[in-house]
């Protein structure tokens, strides 16, 4: 029977960034996969396709719209589905080998199967052929992930009706797509088939979209979405998809007040979230119980309450994010190997890829309310960004939030063009408890967009320069 | 070139004095040799040289004080000669056993004043004239961030004197006549000794503080040791004291009585449910106070083990700082000395604080005769902020009844 010192079951962000952790830290390593492919949702059918589509559709639609006005003359762009799933599945293909590659390099050693947790320190790997095989182990970390939530009394079959592994892999544009949840995932697939012809219709229950991203932001993004042409129902929901015909056709109840309305569509995506993946782990056999949520309850070291068991990611408590899963994937490693680990939950940088980005990292001005804490604003329009009026891309802002006694960073919020890439510079300083003024008085390359988040800074102290 | 700095000197330590340079200008040093004496608020250390070569330049002279990160001086690369020397004192070092008061691990991390500091944090210090040296940093780290810079010049603001000033208070006094002027001898306290004087005064400031007492008869205790004393020896290899009984007995009656245990902070009072306990030790240098942790969580020889090593190392010099940090309750024993009955000053931001005495026979009424017991008087002092009377009381009265029937102790009665 193979031995290991750390057994950790799934190779998603945060298992396999686990396990490399672990692995430079001199423990033997073994890694449980019950896919084909190692990366889990995120390199497979999450992240990494999603933003793949989400690249190669905004060209598309840039080269369609935006072209003409910066005198490249390339008539109406003609869309090849196959090939841009091609360019996709590309994408996929390298990061996934990647994770096989790093195995291999840190001598981590795969199992392909299911894990199953039979006691503490014993773990059985079931193959696809049946075959079983024991495994002994110091300490296991579960980083089984989520899966799609389901919406009661629809069916998902991937093809009409589909999650968003099947929104990745649909044969043909959808004439009409009703997206069912205006989250993160609902607004990126929804933009992406948008921006290659779909209609699309976003149903919310809620009355805004976007829960947990700062009102203001959510509000300015709305109103971008539906001038690209993204129509909203919010506080509605969907109660059926009648799926008889040739067309999906759903009922959508508006909040009390207002009449039931029919919405046709060629193909429904349910995104209403994800739910904690623990399916098969054996947990009720070590005698782990879930919390109300679906949950893994874990102490603050992301140590179950069996000894040697710890879990990380998606299925435990904290915001489902791959960089949320990978941090407490190096965190557990370095606990597991006796040394500090620490995952800092006020600085989780939280992106949307759409166009533009959203991007906001610690509280929001709802939080802060909220919590009684007294705060400034600054905040700063791209249309005052040299940058962005050179673009042509002035939609969105910058917003910091400072305390109003010491002036430390509590939350920046941004909607922009590439707001993905700039959050990083807010989460280092605040990370580093920086001061608005830290960031105001930190030389920032002209022109460039991050030259905004300098100016909300100064913003903080009512001193903007440009506006 | 190579600097000789301050090294990171643990929490809330951001300044240190010069005690004394073990070597001149021109001498030889190997890696690791001593080079200075420290001497901060808690302990005294060596700060060895970074490496081998010359020494070139002192930049701080004995007695000068210096904040973590200051430039004590510099070596230069040893020529043909000078690196001889050396290698036989490298020689010398790694010979002599035990390595004299052990230099603080060389830390991994950034020591907060290596790093830069913030754009907000310099500007405020230039405006204000504070320097952040001296502001404890709550950033990563211990960086010092705006807010805590603020928040000192706030301080500064509202106390015109600055917070090291009261040692300096206590120094003025009226001249004496030139007679006896000529007799007498001003000796500058050390730093230990300073802290000393600032915390127990602070702890007088600041604690509504208030002693009760209680006397315990410690026949069970001396029979249980008589009865056990060498296989206990034979077994743990420590000697078989009375500390150990008394953290036991402090631990259980600190899970009965919370607030003993606990401190305000602000508004807020926070219970420690991890038990902590200092023991005080008189050194020739002064009192420390070493930290046996989690003694909820220790046998009574694991215990009685931690005791002998920190005394030992106590008298040696060589407690480290980490030793001495995050007590929750403190055990002091002026018996040792004599002492009969005396009120002990809590230990900030303690709320509570034993104070042992010496054991002595004195004639008790047991079941209506008169017998020679061995008596020890009990004092508990309390913060009565947070510890109501009735809280210390039975505190002390558990503490007792814990030491008069051992067995309590094993059943957690």
């Amino acid at each position: 029977m193979p031995s290991y010192d750390l057994v950790v079951i799934g190779s998603g962000p945060g298992g396999y960034v686990c396990a490399i952790r672990a692995a430079q830290l001199g423990m033997k390593v073994a890694v449980v996969e019950k896919e084909k492919t190692f990366g889990g949702t995120c390199l497979n059918i999450g992240c990494i396709p999603s933003k793949a589509m989400l690249h190669a559709s905004e060209l598309f639609d840039e080269a369609g719209h935006g072209f003409g006005k910066m005198g490249i003359k390339v008539g109406t762009p003609a869309l090849d589905l196959p090939a841009m799933m091609k360019f996709k599945d590309e994408g996929v293909d390298g990061n996934v080998k990647g994770v096989a590659f790093l195995f291999k390099k840190n001598k981590i050693e795969p199992h392909m199967g299911v894990g199953r947790i039979v006691a503490p320190g014993k773990v059985e790997v079931k193959a696809a052929d049946g075959t079983a095989m024991a495994i002994d182990t110091k300490a296991i970390v579960i980083a089984t992930g989520s899966d799609v939530a389901k919406l009661k009394g629809i069916i998902i079959d991937e093809k009409r009706i589909v999650s968003s592994t099947g929104a990745l892999v649909l044969d043909k544009v959808p004439q009409r797509l009703l997206v069912v949840g205006a989250g993160v995932i609902g607004l990126e697939l929804g933009s992406v088939w948008r921006r290659l012809g779909a209609q699309v219709t976003v149903v919310e229950f809620l009355d805004r979209i976007v829960p947990g991203i700062d009102n203001e932001l959510a509000r300015q993004f709305q109103r971008l979405l539906e001038k690209q042409g993204i129509s909203f129902k919010l506080a509605s929901k969907v109660t059926a998809i009648d799926q008889s015909g040739p067309v999906l056709r759903t009922n959508v109840e508006p909040a009390a007040g207002r009449a039931a309305l029919e919405i046709e569509a060629d193909v429904a995506l349910i995104a209403i979230g994800r739910v904690p993946y623990t399916e098969g782990l054996g947990l009720d056999a070590v005698g782990l119980k879930l919390d109300n949520r679906g949950r893994i309850p874990t102490d603050a070291h992301y140590a179950t309450a069996v000894p040697g068991l710890y879990a990380i990611g998606d299925v435990i408590a904290g915001p489902m994010l791959a960089h949320k899963a990978e941090d407490e994937g190096i965190a557990v490693a370095e606990i597991i190997a006796g040394k500090a680990g620490h995952v800092n939950y006020d600085v989780i940088p939280n992106v949307i890829y759409t166009f533009p980005e959203v991007a906001s990292v610690g509280k929001t001005e709802e939080e802060l309310k909220a919590a009684g804490i007294a705060y400034n604003v600054g905040k700063f329009p791209f249309t005052a960004n040299g940058r962005a009026k050179a673009n042509q891309q002035t939609d969105g802002f910058v917003k910091i939030l400072a305390d109003a006694k010491t002036d430390r960073v509590l939350g920046v919020h941004m909607i922009c063009t590439d707001a993905g890439n700039m959050i990083a510079e807010a989460a280092i300083a605040m990370e580093f408890g920086a001061a608005a003024e830290d960031i105001a008085r930190t030389c920032h390359a002209h022109p460039t967009l991050p030259e905004a988040v300098k100016e909300a800074a100064l913003a903080v102290d009512k001193r903007a320069i440009s506006m | 070139m190579t600097e000789i700095r301050v090294p990171t000197l643990g929490e809330s330590v951001t300044e240190a004095t010069i005690g004394k340079w073990f070597k001149q200008p021109g001498d030889a040093v190997a890696v690791d040799e001593p080079l200075v004496e420290l001497e901060t608020d808690k302990v005294t250390i060596e700060v060895p040289a970074p490496a081998a070569g010359v020494l070139s330049e002192i930049a701080v002279k004995d007695g000068e004080t210096v904040a973590v990160g200051a430039l004590l001086g510099q070596i230069n690369p040893g020529t043909g000669a000078a690196a001889k020397a050396p290698t036989e004192s490298a020689k010398a070092a790694a010979a002599a056993p035990p390595k004299p008061a052990g230099p603080p691990p060389q830390p991994p991390k950034i020591a907060a004043t290596d790093a830069p500091l913030a754009p907000s944090v310099r500007r405020l210090a230039t405006e204000s004239g504070v320097s952040p040296a001296t502001v404890a940093g709550t950033g990563k780290d211990g960086r010092v961030v705006k807010g805590d810079m603020l928040a000192a010049i706030e301080r500064a603001a509202a106390a015109p004197t600055p917070v090291s000033q009261p040692a300096a208070a206590v120094q003025v006094r009226a001249p004496s006549p030139a007679d006896d002027a000529a007799r007498e001898e001003r000796v500058r306290m050390t730093r230990l000794r300073q802290t000393i004087a600032r915390r127990l005064k602070d702890a007088q400031n600041t604690a509504a503080m208030l002693t009760t007492f209680n006397e315990v008869d410690m026949t069970a205790v001396m029979a249980l040791r008589a009865q056990y004393r060498d296989l206990f020896e034979k077994k743990h290899g420590v000697k078989f004291g009375f500390m150990g009984f008394f953290v036991r007995a402090c631990v259980q009656a600190l899970k009965e009585i919370p607030a003993v245990n606990a401190e305000i902070d602000g508004a807020d009072i926070i219970y420690k449910n991890y038990y902590h306990v200092g023991i005080a030790v008189g050194t020739d240098k002064g009192l420390v106070v070493p930290v046996v942790r989690d003694c909820d969580l220790k046998s009574l020889a694991e215990i009685e083990k931690e005791i002998a090593g920190y005394g030992r190392r106590a008298r040696d010099g060589q407690l480290k700082i980490e030793d001495m940090q995050g007590g929750t309750f403190t055990i002091t024993n002026g018996g040792i000395y004599g002492s009969l009955m005396s009120t002990p000053i809590l230990n900030a931001p303690q709320s509570g604080i034993l104070g042992m005495h010496k054991i002595q026979e004195r004639p008790m009424v047991v079941a209506g005769k008169i017998e020679a017991r061995p008596m020890m008087y009990l004092a508990v002092s309390y913060d009565h902020r947070i510890v109501d009377g009735r809280e210390a009381v039975t505190f002390l009265v558990r503490v007792k009844e814990g030491l008069e029937d051992p067995a309590r102790l094993v059943l957690d009665l």
